[in-house]
């Protein structure tokens, strides 16, 4: 324990942060669960009232399965997203200032780029008429252009597209500052590039790495119009239903209660993640 | 020539009433803002309506671009629970229409004051319970079999299209029951009319059906233009859409057409409301009365492309003019109820069984 006067900080600044969660988070977050219990008044809006009908019309097998798509889909995303940003950021470090700062900006200038266009442009890229189906029909690979989207493949690719820079942007400030003297002594001991790397680099970014992960789970959840444009109807997630919910059925009740209960999915799963990890962080 | 009339005119008419009123009462009351579906409907009515609008009555208006019906009737009524109207005076497709009315969202009207509601018939003048009038009937418009005419050269004649096996993996078609009224066209094609979706099994058999088509389904699409883009294009080359925007993109010199199929078009309507946090009441109902004269009507039909919804009798439309807006062929009339008292129910089988 230091003294006051010797932190850097004084403390009060942390009640700045925490008055805007609690106004911009906690007051919002509140409100949907007054919603989420109100009566919905059939063929109208809703009503102020306690009662758990929401809830219940969502414990069935349809919504568990839409839940478990949706999931599935951010974890795919997670770990296709941190699969291509390891190997990618560790390049990136070694490489020269300039290289890494063009890189870097090219990144950052994705993420000005909304889900609507990154939509709209994979499926145009993917279509029949002007995708690249054209250009392996003109190479012989195929008889004739098709569409590649809507499908699985469109959707997966949208989702690792608009959230692999964050993946990077996470991983880079570790991987930049990672000792590169630990691989060579590794090296130097007798362990080959692909052991240094696998046993010596990975444990050390194990928090990051999962970080990264959690981060592009967590982002991907909230995704609702890539499923639309790219995906099909077997692949609408949760958002794309409580967007239905909200705004073309004005169930808000539905939809609140659909959206507390992705909050309290995906955070369970984060927890459960960093609880895993910490165990075999703790065994290692 | 008309558009330099047309803005001489009204700045004319805004001048005079900077100089009758007193300015700080025109600064509180402010344009009469009017609600449209934002897109093609929008920029029609600004460019054909508003200014005439304005030069006959000395009402400014200022024009608000709607999300879809049922958003939009959302924001609506989240906004008057605060007392604001983001519209005065919004169009309003049925099934939002009347859950609104259920809400009792909608001002009533003074129909003393209006006097070309006459024009309108019944079933185009809206009214609650308790026989307060609140809307009226805007336009009309017909979703019809449309096809890119690059890929079908020749144009198609029946619904049945849809399952044809023929037509795999080639459609476009509107992703929610309320919207598509595809459950309506299933039973009048396969079930000889609307009766089966009386109950709730015969519900189910008309979605059974229907789910028939989805190895036909390229897209159900929420958003028109994501669809409208794909028809141009040839991407997407047959479903159903509005007919009034295919017409406008067919005039344009695209390669698509709208048909009407010999069971009939989906004929589905847009209704004038007003929400009852608006402080705009009077200049409203005068908006509303104005739009029931059929000289306006027939203008939304050679500029908008939608059907009148008074009758034609009273329009000077020309056979060819009328011809282009509507068909002899009776329309397939949603059944509005289906989408209100079992709105919950339809949504979650149709999202199950259809779209699921």
């Amino acid at each position: 324990m230091s003294a006051p006067s010797e932190k850097p900080t004084p403390g009060w600044l942390a009640a700045l942060p925490a008055a805007w969660l609690a106004v911009f988070f906690l007051v919002p977050f509140a409100i949907m669960l007054g919603v989420s219990v109100a009566h919905r008044v059939p063929g109208g809006f809703y009503e102020p009232g306690f009662e758990l009908a929401s809830y219940a019309r969502f414990l069935t097998p349809f919504f568990g399965k839409i839940l478990l798509t949706s999931v599935a889909l951010s974890a795919g995303a997670a770990a296709i997203c941190v699969a291509l940003a390891f190997p990618f950021t560790v390049i990136l470090a070694r490489m020269g200032r300039r290289a890494q700062t063009l890189v870097l900006v090219a990144l950052l200038a994705v993420l000005s780029l909304s889900e609507v266009i990154i939509g709209f442009s994979l499926s145009t890229l993917l279509s029949k008429t002007a995708g690249i189906g054209n250009f392996f029909a003109w190479l012989g690979l195929i008889a004739e252009s098709r569409a590649y989207t809507p499908s699985f493949f469109a959707l997966m690719t949208g989702l690792c597209y608009l959230a692999l820079p964050y993946a990077v942007l996470v991983l880079y400030p570790p991987v930049s500052r990672l000792d590169p003297e630990l691989g060579e002594a590794a090296r130097i001991m007798g362990a080959s590039p692909m052991r240094a790397f696998w046993t010596v680099t990975v444990p050390m970014l194990r928090a990051p790495l999962m970080g990264a992960g959690i981060l592009v789970f967590v982002f991907t959840l909230g995704v609702y119009l890539l499923p639309q444009v790219l995906g099909q109807p077997a692949h609408w997630t949760l958002s794309v239903h409580i967007t239905d919910q909200a705004i073309f059925q004005s169930n808000l009740p539905f939809a609140a209660a659909m959206a507390v209960l992705l909050l309290i999915v995906s955070l369970a799963l984060v927890g459960l993640t960093l609880l895993l990890g910490r165990d075999r962080a703790g065994a290692a | 020539m008309i558009r330099r009339r047309t803005f001489l005119a009204s700045t004319g008419a805004a001048a005079l009433g900077t100089l009758a009123a007193p300015s700080v009462l025109r600064a509180q009351s402010g344009p009469l803002k009017i609600g449209t579906y934002g897109g093609y409907f929008e920029e029609s009515f600004r460019e054909h309506i508003y200014p005439d609008f304005t030069a006959a009555t000395g009402i400014e208006v200022e024009s608000i671009p709607e999300p879809t019906g049922e958003a939009w009737l959302v924001q609506l009524q989240q906004a008057a629970r605060a007392g604001q109207a983001p519209a005065d005076v919004s169009m309003m497709a049925q099934v939002p229409r009347i859950r609104g009315e259920r809400a009792g969202l909608w001002a009533g009207l003074d129909t003393g004051a209006m006097e070309n509601l006459g024009n309108l018939p019944e079933h185009f003048v809206h009214a609650y319970d308790d026989g307060r009038t609140y809307g009226t009937g805007a336009v009309s418009w017909f979703i019809t079999l449309v096809t890119n005419t690059d890929v079908y050269p020749e144009a198609p004649d029946s619904w049945a299209e849809l399952w044809d096996p023929a037509n795999e993996n080639r459609l476009g078609l509107l992703a929610l029951a309320s919207n598509s009224f595809l459950l309506e066209v299933t039973a009048t094609v396969h079930f000889g009319g609307k009766e089966i979706l009386a109950t709730e099994e015969g519900i189910l058999e008309v979605m059974e059906k229907l789910a028939e088509v989805k190895p036909n389904v390229r897209l159900w699409y929420r958003d028109e233009g994501q669809f409208q883009q794909a028809l141009e294009t040839g991407e997407i080359p047959m479903g159903q859409y509005y007919h009034d925007v295919t017409g406008l993109a067919a005039a344009d010199g695209k390669p698509v057409r709208s048909t009407f199929p010999q069971e009939g078009a989906v004929l589905d309507s847009g209704s004038w409301v007003v929400s009852r946090a608006s402080e705009m009441l009077e200049p409203s109902q005068v908006f509303i009365d104005y739009m029931a004269q059929p000289e306006v009507q027939a203008k939304l039909a050679r500029f908008v492309g939608t059907a009148p919804t008074v009758p034609r009798e009273l329009t000077d439309l020309t056979d060819a003019e009328f011809a282009a807006v509507s068909s002899d062929i009776a329309p397939i009339l949603p059944q509005y109820d289906l989408y209100i008292d079992r709105g919950d129910w339809v949504n979650q089988k149709w999202t199950e069984i259809v779209t699921g």
